[in-house]
């Protein structure tokens, strides 16, 4: 029997049993799109996460005063007092290191910001003017802090977006004078729209050079250190090199914290792609009900179609073409089911996306593969027995009745 | 052609043993047009079975065109099945989603011949048999003499030497039975053995050898 008669001959079965097919059709591709479509959500929330941590910078190496002897908590946030403080000197000598690209100091505060009659309270970020290359922010008018030792301050400020309309309407921020407590600051930069990036609104912030907001604060101590490695390589050598620096700096004490961006990310990336292979796996369990499901309607078909099993082999066909013609069906059927899972998951997924345009819903490419493979995979399998009950059926007796 | 010596033919019923078929010697020239008699139960559709190898005798002997045929294995008889016989049933046996055309196109289908060949003897066949303006229906759209045609037809696909028909005419009315009679003759005219097992002494008159078969043996053997 030729190959394209076996097909046709499957393909006619296939044609001739319309709700039968439509029922496997039906089962087969809802397994196949919740596997797509799930996974994709799960993708999407990973990408998310991944997108979020790169508008951070790349490359990051973050210094955060005080050390946790606990594993897992972020040091320096709970713990408000460290038993030494992170200072500019610290700071300026990691750039020591062979691995370090640029580097921004970071102090953080509350300041109640005023313009003419308007007032309101917003976090005051001291820095130098590494910071916008390193956090990729983006002017929209004006420009960044000004370069120059980091020790000295200059009564002028860069506003975010979003506070510059609120402040001044429509009038041009640029130039204006700001008061931040009992200073002033002339605004010489106004940033471009970012929106929210892991919790911090950059379009609501003011930043003032460093030794502004030391004053501003009364503080020595810096709130972080942004390290830049000048590769993603180049990240645990400067890690190591931060740490090693610092350590001397400390009288040989280990009292910063030390985390990379890309170990965060790497946790992230690892828990997030294990949920969504654990809850794509769960979704490929309705795959193998579908297989059983193609099981039980081939073995029924075995027994509705005997005459016609025993009219084929009065015809002179062998065993292993009539196993070959119930085998051939079982895989029309996956493949038409694997066909429109795929297109009802694609479909699943771009509705989805309509709804949270922010996640990157995006089916990952091993649920791609694995769902129609799966799919075909089992009912292959679960064919075989209804196959070999159809090659066995005695012709005589599948003839005998009408 | 046909050469069947001692066959043996027992079933198991529970703990009993049936025996369908004691003994039977059988020689058939090529060319005949015999009929196969007898009351149900008497053996002459398992007899047609084990000569169509649809079934295997439990002893004997069974020589097909003097090849011995008894121990082939089932894919090496699906074989012979294909190129030497052909089947005719009581209730057709056509395919019910294909259509008439497909019906007939089937044996040659399965036994590989190229699509354009197939075409070719489908025409002649579909001519031959006066079924040309039924190719594209459906069984369900045709009568029961229609159907039989068909299922001739399609026993005829690969020119086999041997017709074997259970109970032609069994579930047709009586003149469109002696239509399917004289197609199948027609058959026995151009030079085929022809087989019929029949209730119907009217029908088992026709054939030029008679068999009577009571209780799996032969009791009569009759020629004209």
């Amino acid at each position: 029997m030729r190959a394209a008669d076996l097909v046709q001959f499957a393909w006619r079965v296939v044609g001739g049993y319309r709700t039968r097919t439509a029922l496997i059709l039906l089962a087969m591709g809802i397994g196949v799109a919740a596997v797509i479509a799930v996974s994709s959500i799960g993708e999407g929330a990973r990408l998310y996460i991944v997108n979020q941590f790169g508008s951070l910078g790349t490359h990051l190496v973050i210094v955060l005063p005080g050390r946790s002897e606990t594993a897992g908590a972020m040091p320096g946030v709970l713990i408000g007092r460290t038993p030494r403080d992170l200072t500019i000197e610290d700071a300026l000598a990691l750039k020591r290191s062979a691995a370090v690209r640029r580097l921004a100091p970071l102090i953080v505060g509350a300041g109640d910001i005023r313009a003419g009659a308007l007032s309101r309270e917003a976090p005051v970020l001291g820095s130098t003017a590494a910071l916008m290359d390193i956090r990729h922010m983006t002017l929209s008018q004006g420009g960044f802090l000004p370069e120059g030792d980091p020790r000295l301050s200059q009564p002028v400020c860069v506003v975010g977006a979003k506070l510059a309309t609120e402040l001044f309407g429509t009038r041009p921020a640029l130039g204006e004078w700001l008061r931040i407590g009992d200073w002033r600051f002339r605004i010489v930069g106004v940033l471009a729209a970012q929106g929210q990036s892991l919790g911090f609104n950059t379009d609501e912030i003011v930043i003032v050079p460093l030794a502004a907001a030391q004053a501003l604060f009364d503080t020595e101590s810096l709130f972080r250190i942004l390290v830049e490695a000048k590769s993603r390589e180049d990240i645990s050598v400067a890690k190591a090199d931060v740490e090693e620096i610092l350590r001397e700096r400390h009288e040989g004490k280990r009292d910063v914290t030390v985390i990379t961006q890309d170990a965060v990310l790497a946790t992230f990336d690892r828990i997030l792609r294990a949920l969504t292979l654990a809850v794509g796996g769960l979704a490929a369990i309705s795959l193998a009900v579908a297989g059983i499901l193609i099981m039980n309607v081939m073995l029924i078909a075995v027994t509705q179609r005997r005459s016609e099993i025993g009219l084929l082999r009065a015809l002179g066909a062998t065993g292993q073409q009539i196993r070959l013609a119930f085998f051939t069906e079982a895989v029309l059927l996956a493949l038409g089911g694997a066909g429109c899972g795929l297109a009802v998951g694609k479909l699943g997924q771009l509705a989805i996306a309509q709804l949270y345009p922010n996640i990157p819903f995006t089916p990952p490419w091993w649920a791609l593969v694995a769902a129609p493979t799966t799919a075909i995979v089992t009912s292959v399998v679960f064919s075989v027995l209804p196959a070999r009950r159809a090659a066995r059926l005695d012709p005589v007796q599948a003839l005998s009745k009408r | 052609m046909i050469r069947l010596q001692g066959i043996e033919r027992v079933f198991r019923v529970g703990e009993e043993a049936v025996h369908a078929l004691r003994g039977v010697d059988l020689e058939i020239e090529a060319g005949e047009y015999l009929s196969i008699m007898g009351p149900s139960g008497s053996g002459k559709s398992t007899l047609l079975n084990i000569i169509g190898l649809l079934d295997r005798p439990s002893a004997g002997r069974y020589a097909l065109d003097a090849r011995d045929v008894t121990g082939l294995s089932d894919d090496d008889q699906a074989r012979v099945r294909r190129e030497k016989i052909g089947f005719v049933f009581q209730f057709f046996h056509l395919v019910p989603r294909l259509t008439a055309a497909q019906n007939v196109e089937l044996p040659m289908m399965l036994a590989g011949i190229a699509p354009a060949e197939r075409a070719k003897r489908l025409a002649q066949l579909l001519g031959d048999y006066g079924l040309s303006d039924r190719a594209g229906h459906r069984p369900d759209q045709l009568s029961g003499g229609q159907c039989q045609r068909v299922a001739i037809a399609r026993a005829m696909a690969m020119q086999p030497s041997v017709l074997l028909a259970d109970e032609p005419t069994g579930n047709l009315d009586r003149h469109t039975g002696q239509d399917v009679m004289a197609v199948l003759e027609a058959v026995h005219h151009a030079g085929g053995t022809l087989l019929v097992v029949t209730h119907d002494p009217e029908i088992g008159a026709r054939a030029h050898r008679r068999l009577r078969m009571v209780d799996g043996a032969i009791a009569a053997d009759e020629r004209s």
